[in-house]
């Protein structure tokens, strides 16, 4: 069998797992700014720990894995759990705007866990980002590798996208703590909605146009929407307070 | 020992039931009901792509309206 070339693949492999590298990194950094860092982290961990049994396990029957169901059930989670982000974040910007920009977030609608012991509730986010973007990934490596002869380039092609964006997220997860917790939920709730919207509905076999580039018409539609429902609700906070 | 297992037994359809249901159960059954019609249409080789997005819109309207009556 002919091997494809070192470039052509690497890049390929690179660019495809370098889509879902993004979406994974801005799940689990949007959660931790939202809900705390140590147990997103931990969940991002038991993720990555998750998918290297999978990948030891499978090793090249990787491709076998029925990724649709999973994207169901994986999109469907993340579409109800988002959606009620995305109502609080709606109800809690139009009632306080955008207060307390660029200070130490810090708000009434805190929504960081600051309990004992593990928030499940960012574990579960994180650990569900990372297994389903992190087996994308695993099965783009595979799949371009057997398909060019090449697993070397492939590998190296999927682990620098994942390592490049995951350091990308390190470094810009310090700036997300000067943004108010109320705005930061609206925008991860937006987030977790179009992630959850697209898995869900390509999970039961549906045919996004532009593919994977449907996310970004999804997260405009629904920041739209976020921006009018806002502007209704002062609205009818304003004519309460005038009735008043 | 009996305690701990038992508080587990408790606690995880608790924690699944906040985390897909949370504070407002119209929104899940939205989403479900939604699924549901989404794979019949695409079962029939009906574009149904736009559905999701439209069901994610308005149930949210009714969930705030809800919420806003409410209080």
């Amino acid at each position: 069998m002919v091997s494809t070339g070192l470039i052509p693949v690497l890049v390929t492999t690179f660019l495809a797992s370098a889509v879902e590298a993004v979406e994974m990194v801005a799940i689990v950094v949007g959660v931790g700014a939202t809900r705390g860092w140590r147990s997103t982290i931990f969940g991002a961990v038991s993720g990555f720990a998750t998918l290297a049994v999978v990948v030891l396990a499978l090793g090249l029957a990787l491709r076998q894995i029925p990724i649709g169901p999973l994207r169901l059930v994986i999109g469907f989670l993340l579409l109800v759990f988002g959606l009620q982000w995305f109502r609080k974040g709606i109800v809690r910007v139009a009632a306080q705007g955008f207060a307390g920009m660029g200070a130490a977030a810090s708000d009434q609608f805190d929504e960081e866990w600051k309990g004992p012991g593990v928030d499940w509730t960012g574990w579960f986010l994180a650990w569900k980002g990372v297994v389903l973007e992190g087996l994308e990934i695993a099965i783009i490596v595979v799949s371009f590798g057997a398909a060019a002869n090449n697993y070397r380039a492939a590998l190296v092609g999927g682990a620098s996208a994942l390592v490049i964006f995951l350091a990308l997220g390190f470094v810009i997860q310090r700036p997300l703590r000067m943004i108010p917790r109320s705005f930061l939920q609206l925008v991860v709730g937006t987030l977790l909605t179009a992630f959850g919207t697209f898995w869900s509905v390509e999970g039961l076999g549906v045919d996004w146009p532009a593919s994977d580039a449907a996310i970004l018409g999804l997260l405009v539609v629904y920041a739209v929407t976020a921006m009018l429902y806002i502007a209704r609700q002062r609205r009818q906070s304003t004519a309460v307070r005038v009735a008043a | 020992m009996n305690g701990r297992i038992w508080s587990w037994i408790i606690a995880v359809p608790r924690f699944l039931y906040n985390f897909i249901v949370g504070d407002d159960w119209t929104v899940a059954v939205a989403v479900v009901a939604g699924l549901i019609v989404t794979g019949i249409l695409n079962a029939n080789h009906i574009v149904a792509w736009w559905l999701m997005p439209i069901v994610a819109i308005v149930a949210t309207a009714v969930s705030i309206q809800r919420n806003y009556a409410a209080k």
